[in-house]
């Protein structure tokens, strides 16, 4: 199923300056591993060393926060985003 | 002159020049202003402050570089306000309000917009915009139309109206999102890439912006005669202002400018949305975002940028954080205005509030001096007391109606 990966500007120079990278993909972790195949490099940006999501990165789906569905393992839908978001940011 | 030498990742250590940077590029941590202490020794010095401006920029060798001067609407040197009667409801000895209501907009949010837009000045940005729960929207507005930039202020949709009123007078874009602050930062954070010539004061400014809340300790600390404070009892939202009043503690004690410990630092949470206390509560190193719930919609982030941050500044001396209900929020804004004179939006009530819980729980130390940090104006939150707060006879206009509900007998409410 073809997912969109949507990259903060930070990233943006490991994918040809592309703000987004369709792939084939049916969850989040799967996601990122498809970019990781077309434009190494991403992946351990955005993981650590065991595999997790890094803790000042917050990822969405379809706008909704991973940590509040299935982390790595959410479902991502046909058509659907994948947003990368530096979690540094906003707030009193 | 500024003694900021650039921008250092606290995850990584990374060094980066004072640019429009604000995560870290390889491990997207936070960054934060760095200082030549060591230049800034002797140099900056009592006297050398006492000879600035009556606003937070009296430490300007202590803040990031303005380039041309300061974005200025004339933040900071808030009274700290000796509190006496709120104390002795509170069974404390020494308690001092940062009575930070006076500021230009109303919120200590004037801090760190004033440093954020300094920055954006000087870094060649010409639009002003960030993510709001409504006091920094307004502060963001209020000063770029001092300077004649455009604003872009993005708020969550159902905040208070005051807030939103607040907000739009300036003249600027307010766009309203519906959906949870959390939400609105999300959106902004992605918002930031597609508009890189924006300066969204806590996003892509914000290692300058939270700069800002560094003056809140200098204030203190200057206001009580170069002395730290034993303790201080700060509002919680992303966390920010409670690492930074630490750090601005830090670095005066780098200097040699105070004298006593540094700060036992404690936290203050609404119930309905306390990531940070549970947290802490619990033990952990990270924060699990919550869905907020709560009328004190300024500190209503259910996902506190800072929040690990806030745990290791609240462990390291032993403090503590309180988690208090909308019931006690309310009743602690009107003991706060009937007891001391100032009226505070309901994050000065969860402050209030949870001054008390933590006194009676004992973390807070009854006898030794407490700094409890009053971040903005009750007139921001009329909504959440209007209820509550009003007429207490209505008549008609002639003096037998008037004696007749004003008893010879009849004494005001004066304490809790």
């Amino acid at each position: 199923m073809s997912v969109i990966v949507r990259l903060p500007s930070q990233l943006r120079v490991l994918v040809g300056g592309e703000a987004e990278v369709a792939v084939e993909a049916h969850d989040v972790r799967s996601a990122i591993q498809a970019v990781e195949e077309l434009h190494p490099g991403l992946a351990a940006r955005v993981l650590d060393d065991e595999g997790k999501i890094r803790r000042f990165v917050n990822v969405f789906v379809a706008d909704e926060d991973v940590r509040f569905l299935q982390g790595l393992d959410t479902v991502v839908m046909a058509g659907q985003t994948v947003s990368l978001v530096p979690a540094v940011a906003g707030g009193c | 002159m500024s003694f900021a030498i650039g921008l250092q990742c606290r995850e990584c250590k990374a060094t980066y020049p004072s640019e429009a940077l604000f995560v870290c590029e390889i491990c997207f941590g936070p960054l934060e202003v760095q200082y030549d202490l060591a230049a800034a020794k002797g140099v900056v010095t009592h006297e050398s402050i006492a000879a600035g401006p009556n606003s937070i920029w009296r430490y300007h060798d202590l803040l990031p570089d303005t380039g041309v001067g300061p974005v200025d609407l004339g933040a900071g040197w808030t009274p700290l306000r000796r509190a006496d009667r709120l104390a002795a409801v509170l069974g404390v000895r020494e308690l001092y309000l940062k009575d930070d209501t006076v500021n230009p907009t109303g919120s200590f949010k004037d801090r760190v917009v004033s440093v954020a837009l300094s920055s954006a000045r000087r870094l060649g940005f010409t639009t002003a915009a960030c993510a709001s729960t409504g006091n920094l929207a307004t502060s963001v507005a209020a000063h770029a139309a001092a300077i004649g930039w455009p604003s872009v202020t993005i708020i969550p949709a159902d905040l208070e109206s005051s807030k939103i009123a607040m907000a739009a007078i300036f003249g600027g874009t307010v766009i309203a999102v519906e959906g949870t602050y959390d939400d609105v930062n999300r959106l902004c954070a992605e918002l930031v890439s597609e508009h890189p010539d924006w300066a969204f004061a806590n996003i892509n400014l914000r290692a300058y912006y939270a700069e800002g809340s560094k003056t809140l300790a200098f204030e203190i600390a200057e206001q009580l005669g170069w002395r730290t404070p034993a303790q201080v009892i700060v509002p919680l939202a992303s966390g920010s202002q409670l690492t930074k009043i630490a750090k601005g503690f830090r670095e005066l004690d780098e200097l040699g400018l105070t004298t006593g410990a540094a700060p036992i630092l404690f936290g203050a949470q609404a119930a309905g949305c306390s990531p940070i206390a549970q947290a802490f509560a619990a033990g952990d190193d990270t924060v699990t975002p919550v869905r907020p719930n709560t009328i004190a919609r300024s500190l209503a982030i259910g996902n506190p940028a800072d929040g690990p941050y806030v745990l290791d500044e609240l462990r390291a001396r032993g403090g503590d954080c309180g988690s208090v209900s909308d019931e006690e929020i309310l009743e602690c804004i009107g003991l706060l205005a009937r007891t001391e004179g100032v009226f505070a939006e309901t994050a000065g009530g969860v402050t209030i509030a949870s001054l008390r819980q933590l006194v009676n729980r004992g973390s807070i130390d009854r006898d030794q001096p407490i700094v409890a940090i009053i971040s903005g104006h009750g007139l921001k939150t009329l909504d959440a007391v209007v209820d509550t707060a009003t007429v207490t006879h209505t008549i008609t206009p002639s003096l037998a109606a008037a004696q007749s509900v004003l008893s010879p007998h009849l004494v005001m409410e004066t304490s809790s």
